[in-house]
């Protein structure tokens, strides 16, 4: 009656159907109990009213009895949760990093992946990072979801159960591209995994520094560096080139010189570009040290 | 205007002060006149945020971009968040109707301090400003959500500081009113009014305005915080300078979660109120639904957990969150009991005030009971953050305190104007709402329990055919309560006059002449010991 995705579908699902169960029952008895006696006690039918006195033995009663229900119902919840927190020893590590607006995910042996991969009925626990703001990791087949908060560690594990692509979303509102932020979890057989994970590249690798200084920052979600538009304005061969800015309201046009540069990442709503909202990008001062401004810089020289 | 020409008095609204015109309002020192001038100013931003939410859903009735930018959107369901919650729903029927009534339901002349309830609405009607203003400002709209979450509030170049000043202003407001209210009830009641003896919408008000009194603060002291991290750097949630951003979400929950309450509570008691009425009945389990008000508004305050059960709290705060989210859910329960319990052996009359609080009690039910679900945390772990959450909350907030706030004026409109509306239009309305409501916001609950995420501008196309019927749903909504509100305004300038008891009620706003005069009461009132005596 139950997926298997996840070896948690059982207990949330079963959480849900007696929580849900019970509420049901109180929807539909209250709704009855308020139709019956809207029928039969209306005033024409009834012009006047009985008056009671209070009760005092059936208010206990109708006082203990929710509190016994809710106890029941809590501990049902907590049931289905408990084992969310049990991490096998055994688990195999992967870790999820979020970041505006694209996951990553990291695996033993300084590999990294685009699609979080993992063999069917292995335990694995999921570290869970950020690099920038808050990120929900949340893949509703298997009825996980703990956020990815920049400074803490938190996790999540399970064991995928069912072979297939599933759909994870980022749950927690990060800006701009929330709902573009989601990835795909890949369930194979051992032997495939195996085998993807030896061809998989070990990062690091990349040719050049510079790329990979925009790519750890999320520039790259909203700067292309293929001349197509995103979020921002592309940056290719946008070195050297004019621009058209407005500054505090005034249009004019400016030279993309290594200053330049530099004031669009410190300062991005000084200089606004024509055509792109202000208030957008973020300022990075504090968090990309002058260092990796050149490095960018040197990066975007050469992309004409 | 004066539906009681017999006697000779003049209205409140007939009364020359010191001030003509538009001066006579904005400087009174009347509570009923107070009560009004912010009813009309929680109608009209009610109305543009109610807008945007009807923007927002023509946006989602198909994947990608339909009418708005991502950026837009962001922006649009922040600012809808900001103007329902901390300008219509929080104030709401604690401002208007509590202003307006609780003075003459404890046989009072005005409340405690008339000066400092002017003043509340000078500082509710600044922060108002402030919020908008910060709309058009030089960065854009605020877009971090109403809960402004660090770290991203403290890093987005959006006009966040304008925004958190202006719920900081607003949130002084609320303690002063609350303050003003609390003194209102131990001080001004008449010679023989106990505690005991007071309506029960009294007694909502007064927990409720404990609870603003002592939560509000912590919200401000957190807003102050979060505008000093964004403006001096100073590392008090952001991790790259040291601070814990789950710290913002502890503070920001311990005001925010009894918050509810203080929207939720003052609505139980409008609907206590308007049962005995149109049953004609005693309220049953008097005690039980004043001391209920004081449990919920107790326990309100340990529960804000729930609202972080994935953010990598210790297993230990999950279970103890949880636990307590469950037991809050008992005095509910037992109100709804009791309402039941009034209208058995009654004799009903059904009219659009008790059709409303009829539609209250099924509506707050299904906001109450999926609750559970978000308290519970094995489905919380599935639904939390997800268009399930989105239903929850509009099922208690709008299905619950806005559908009180609608029987409320139903119920109070020809107290408050003399006039009486048109009812069979009222009727008509009320059943628009009542569906459009259910089709706007039950396929929500559907959706978040198959994984759709909140605030997302954009989804997969599995989820469309229910995001369809959920716009369709708003439509028919805000169709519903523009018919609504235009038959109140008809009805209070031009409606029929109204008896000085119309619904042949028992409490005494009902013992004086419609619309009531300037000090409430000409002669001093009889108290009846127990307010609710039908015969
Ligand atoms: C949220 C999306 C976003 C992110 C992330 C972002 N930017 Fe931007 N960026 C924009 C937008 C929108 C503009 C145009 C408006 C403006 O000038 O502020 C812009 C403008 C710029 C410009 C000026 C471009 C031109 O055509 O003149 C540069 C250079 C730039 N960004 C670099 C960066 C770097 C480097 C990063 C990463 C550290 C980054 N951006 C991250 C949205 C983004
Ligand atoms: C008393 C009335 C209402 C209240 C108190 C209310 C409150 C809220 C709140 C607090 C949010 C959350 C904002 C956030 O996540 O930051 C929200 C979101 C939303 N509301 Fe309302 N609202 C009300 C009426 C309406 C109406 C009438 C509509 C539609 C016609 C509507 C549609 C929406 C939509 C579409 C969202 C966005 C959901 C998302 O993307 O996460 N609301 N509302
Ligand atoms: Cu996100
Ligand atoms: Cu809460």
């Amino acid at each position: 009656m139950f997926s298997n995705a996840s070896n948690f579908v059982h207990g949330v699902d079963k959480a849900f159907l007696i929580i849900g169960g019970f509420s049901l029952f109180f929807l539909v008895s209250f709704t009855g109990i308020m139709i019956y006696f809207v029928v039969k006690y209306n005033r024409k039918r009834n012009p006047k009213a009985t008056q009671i006195k209070d009760n005092t033995l059936l208010e206990v009663t109708w006082t203990t009895l929710p509190i016994l229900l809710v106890l029941y119902m809590f501990y049902v919840g907590w049931q289905g949760f408990f084992p969310m927190r049990q991490v096998p020893k055994d688990a195999m590590q992967v870790t999820a990093i979020g970041q505006m607006w694209k996951w990553k995910f990291e695996y033993p042996g300084n590999k990294e992946s685009d699609t979080l991969v993992l063999p069917i009925n292995r335990p694995v626990k999921v570290n869970l990072v950020s690099k920038d703001v808050i990120h929900g990791f949340f893949v509703p087949a298997f009825r996980i979801k703990e956020d990815c908060v920049p400074g803490k560690n938190n996790f999540s594990w399970f064991i995928p159960g069912q072979l297939g692509d599933f759909d994870l979303l980022c749950s927690a509102y990060c800006g701009v591209n929330h709902s573009y932020m989601s990835a795909v979890v890949r369930i194979v057989p051992q032997d495939k995994y195996d085998e993807w994970i030896a061809a998989l590249q070990v990062k690091g690798n990349d040719t050049n520094i510079g790329h990979s200084v925009l790519d750890k920052n999320g520039c790259l979600a909203c700067h292309s560096i293929d001349g197509s538009k995103l979020v921002g304005p592309s940056l290719k061969s946008l070195y050297g080139s004019t621009v058209e800015v407005k500054t505090n309201g005034t249009t004019h046009k400016i030279s993309a010189d290594d200053e330049y540069i530099k004031n669009s990442i410190y300062d991005p709503d000084k200089d606004v570009v024509t055509g792109y909202p202000q208030g957008v990008m973020k300022s990075y001062k504090g968090t990309i040290t002058d260092k990796d401004v050149q490095l960018i810089t040197g990066y975007l020289k050469t992309l004409k | 205007m004066s539906g009681n020409k017999k006697n000779e008095y003049v209205s409140y609204l007939e009364h020359q002060g010191k001030y003509k015109g538009i001066f006579s309002w904005i400087f009174t020192l009347d509570h009923k006149r107070i009560g009004l001038i912010y009813m009309y100013a929680i109608i009209v931003l009610f109305s543009i945020g109610a807008l945007m939410g009807l923007l927002m859903r023509i946006e989602l009735i198909a994947p990608g971009e339909t009418i708005m930018k991502p950026q837009t959107y962001n922006g649009m369901f922040t600012v809808h968040g900001i103007i329902m919650i901390f300008m219509v729903v929080i104030p709401g029927l604690s401002v208007v109707f509590g202003n307006f009534f609780l003075p003459i339901l404890i046989g009072a002349k005005d409340v405690a301090f008339p000066k400092l309830n002017r003043f509340s609405w000078w500082v509710y009607i600044t922060g108002c400003g402030l919020a908008i203003a910060s709309q058009f400002m030089q960065n854009g709209p605020p877009d971090t959500g109403w809960t402004f979450y660090a770290p991203y509030s403290t890093t987005t170049g959006s006009n966040v500081i304008m925004a958190t000043f202006a719920a900081f202003v607003l949130g002084f407001s609320s303690i002063l009113t609350g303050l003003n209210f609390i003194v209102t009830i131990h001080q001004m009641r008449a010679p023989g009014m106990k505690f005991f003896n007071m309506p029960l919408f009294s007694w909502a008000i007064y927990a409720t305005a404990w609870t603003q009194l002592l939560a509000t603060p912590i919200v401000g002291i957190t807003l102050l915080m979060l505008i000093a991290e964004r403006l001096f750097g100073i590392g008090f949630f952001n991790p790259s300078l040291g601070g814990d951003p789950v710290l913002f979400q502890h503070l920001f929950w311990i005001y925010s979660h009894p918050a509810v309450y203080i929207m939720i509570l003052p609505a139980l008691g409008v609907i206590t109120e308007i049962i005995p009425t149109f049953c004609q009945k005693k309220i049953y389990g008097y005690k039980a639904i004043a001391l209920s008000s004081l449990a919920i508004a107790g326990v309100g305050f340990l529960v804000w957990g729930h609202h972080m059960f994935t953010s990598g709290m210790s297993d230990q705060a999950r279970w103890f969150f949880s636990f307590l989210t469950f037991l809050v859910a008992v005095p509910s329960a037992i109100k709804v009991f009791n309402w039941l319990a009034t209208m058995y052996k009654g004799s009903i009359d059904l009219k659009p005030p008790f059709l409303y609080a009829l539609s209250f009690i099924f509506l707050f039910t299904i906001g109450g009971t999926t609750g559970l679900l978000l308290g519970s945390v094995a489905t919380d772990v599935q639904v939390h953050d997800t268009a399930f959450v989105v239903a929850h909350f509009h099922y208690i907030i709008f299905g619950g305190m806005g559908f009180a706030f609608f029987a409320a004026i139903h119920y109070w409109l020809p107290k408050m104007y003399g006039r009486m509306y048109n009812m069979k239009r009222a009727t008509i309305a009320w059943g628009i709402n009542f569906v459009g409501f259910n089709l706007l916001y039950f396929p929500q609950f559907i959706l978040g329990i198959e994984g759709m995420p909140r605030r997302y501008f954009d989804y997969l196309p599995q989820f469309q055919p229910l995001e369809v019927v959920s716009t369709i749903g708003g439509f028919i909504l805000i169709g519903g309560l523009i018919f609504m509100i235009s038959n109140l305004v008809q009805g209070a300038r031009k409606g029929e006059i109204a008896p000085a008891n119309p619904w042949h009620g028992t409490t005494l706003e009902w013992q004086i002449p419609s619309p009531p005069p300037l000090e409430n009461f000409d002669e001093a009132p009889i108290i009846n010991p127990n307010p609710y005596d039908y015969k």
